[in-house]
């Protein structure tokens, strides 16, 4: 067996985190979780809808339609990510420094002000784990964690993987909780790295490697589905052509 | 080939819909300081735009539905924008949109940020002639405090419960690439039904395709429901690779290497500068 690939264990580690989940929708600039979209789907059944696929498994109407399924709680999970995410989940998407002329200024929003907040179990993800990616608070909220008592919020953050270590969030204290670190990594390396505080077990076990079988499927299946939306990722990762 | 005798509706549709030369033509009908609005990749109206620059084009309220990417970018750095309201801008995988960021963090380009389900829930309103639409999440984010014309209010219907309400947009264009119009207005958008949204919502739509065709468009029950009916095309216009580098799904892919060239020499004025005379600006020559 070839060693395993970082992006294989983050897969896999995000599936973990996707039970339960008849439908699962993947965003724009998302390779990593919709490879743990499809082998959850593969492992428990389901749908799998990937904005900006022509793939017939996995296309959708990106338009819309996949926000209106979103607030009827048609989709389950989705993945979001950030600039900057701190410690109670807020997300930043949008820059650093005073809004709007600001030193840094990143993307925008994309969906996150309307999903965040409708889907059930969205898994933030970011490969950068630092403490300028996860700093106490962020500079800018483009989205909340949490949210105050009677607005409509049955969505929200469920868990956060780095390419340190998985989080899980708890909604009611509006913390991160330490589940599992990936093989190489220390405790020590997290806490020099995380700019918040969080939760932890007394033990923090390490984050399950792939299976023989998890690996085969995203080598084989999954690494053709994700090089139609994501080309360069295949490529990159897979060494497949879209 | 067949031409069919246009019906007097037909006949009252040839009329509102102009056949133009070119999207320089297009272009021409757009003033300085209008509000317009393109949609999200693929498909994006890149001969339209590239048009508007070498018109010099100035102050363009843009509206992205509900994000863009090369389009917005080239428009921005091509000194049209004055105002974006979008969801968002980069170019994907690809890394961010560098006119977009200079231009933000400079304060030359005003922004309205928004999210995407509001963009297109606006343009729905729109689109109905309603003044406004809910919609849940926004609330607690910076994005909202930074949008006063966003309001929330109590849901009338249910006491406590909080929610958003976004003001319809009605952009006095829409501007549109497609695979193929008819010679009745009708333009073929394929599943792209938010691009049937923006031109209903739109005061005007212009819109550049890679081909005209001569049959009706109409007469085909799978081709039918997507068409932007040409009530509300003002013009159009044939602009073959007039998506490039983005793609026109059943004609091109995406040129991802023109966009991986055009967005490390756009991260200076002066490369980007390059590029306008490289891509955008020979097409004057050309006339």
């Amino acid at each position: 067996m070839t060693e395993v690939k970082l992006e294989e264990r983050l897969i896999t580690c995000i599936a973990s985190y996707l039970d339960d989940c008849p439908h699962i929708a993947v965003g724009v600039i998302s390779p990593i979780p919709g490879s743990a979209a499809m082998l959850a789907a593969e492992r428990q059944g389901g749908k799998v809808s990937i904005i900006g696929s022509d793939h017939p498994k996995y296309r959708c109407d990106g338009g819309v339609e996949l926000f209106d399924q979103a607030g009827q709680g048609r989709i389950n999970a989705f993945f979001l990510s950030g600039g900057q995410i701190d410690g109670q989940a807020n997300i930043n998407l949008h820059g650093v420094g005073d809004y709007p002329e600001m030193k840094v200024r990143w993307s925008g929003a994309f969906g996150s002000g309307y999903l965040y907040f409708l889907v059930p179990k969205v898994i933030l993800f970011r490969l950068e784990h630092s403490r300028r990616v996860f700093p106490e608070k962020v500079d800018f909220i483009s989205s909340p964690g949490v949210s105050e008592p009677g607005v409509h919020r049955p969505g929200g953050p469920h868990a956060l993987v780095t390419n340190l270590c998985a989080f899980s969030f708890d909604k009611a204290k509006g913390r991160f909780r330490l589940d599992s670190l990936h093989k190489g990594t220390t405790l020590e390396e997290v806490q020099d790295n995380t700019g918040f505080a969080f939760d932890m077990p007394e033990h923090v076990p390490q984050t399950p490697e792939p299976t023989d079988a998890d690996l085969t499927l995203i080598q084989s299946d999954i690494a053709d589905a994700i090089a139609g939306p994501y080309p360069k990722f295949a490529r990159q990762v897979f060494g497949k052509a879209a | 080939m067949l031409i069919l005798d246009p019906t007097p509706i037909e006949a009252h549709f040839l009329r509102m819909t102009q056949y133009l030369n070119s999207a320089d033509d297009l272009a021409a009908l757009i003033p300085d300081g209008a509000q317009v609005a393109i949609a999200k990749p693929p498909l994006s109206p890149t001969a339209i735009a590239g048009a508007m620059i070498r018109r010099g084009i100035k102050d363009i309220h843009l509206i992205t539905s509900p994000t863009q990417a090369y389009v917005a970018d080239l428009l921005i750095g091509g000194g049209c924008i004055g105002l974006v309201e979008t969801s968002g801008v980069s170019l994907g995988e690809i890394g961010p949109a560098p006119r977009f960021v200079a231009a933000v963090k400079s304060g030359a380009l005003s922004i309205k940020d928004s999210t995407c389900p509001a963009v297109y829930a606006a343009l729905q309103a729109g689109e109905k002639g309603q003044p406004f639409a809910p919609l849940r999440g926004l609330i607690g984010s910076e994005v909202l405090a930074n949008r006063p014309d966003y309001k929330v209010i109590e849901n009338p219907f249910e006491p406590g419960d909080d929610i958003v309400l976004l003001p319809a947009i009605r952009p006095d264009f829409a501007i549109i690439h497609a695979a193929k119009a008819d010679r009745f207005g009708n333009v073929w958008v394929g599943g792209r039904h938010e691009l049937k949204s923006l031109a209903h919502a739109a005061k005007q739509t212009l819109i550049t395709v890679e081909e005209i065709v001569d049959e009706d468009l109409r007469l085909d029950e799978a081709c039918a429901p997507n068409l932007i009916s040409g009530l509300y095309v003002r013009a159009v216009a044939e602009a073959k690779q007039g998506a490039w580098p983005d793609a026109a799904p059943g004609h091109y892919p995406f040129d991802e290497d023109a966009v991986i060239a055009y967005g490390a020499q756009a991260r200076t004025e002066e490369g980007f500068d390059t590029w306008l005379n490289d891509h955008i600006l020979p097409a004057v020559a050309a006339e």
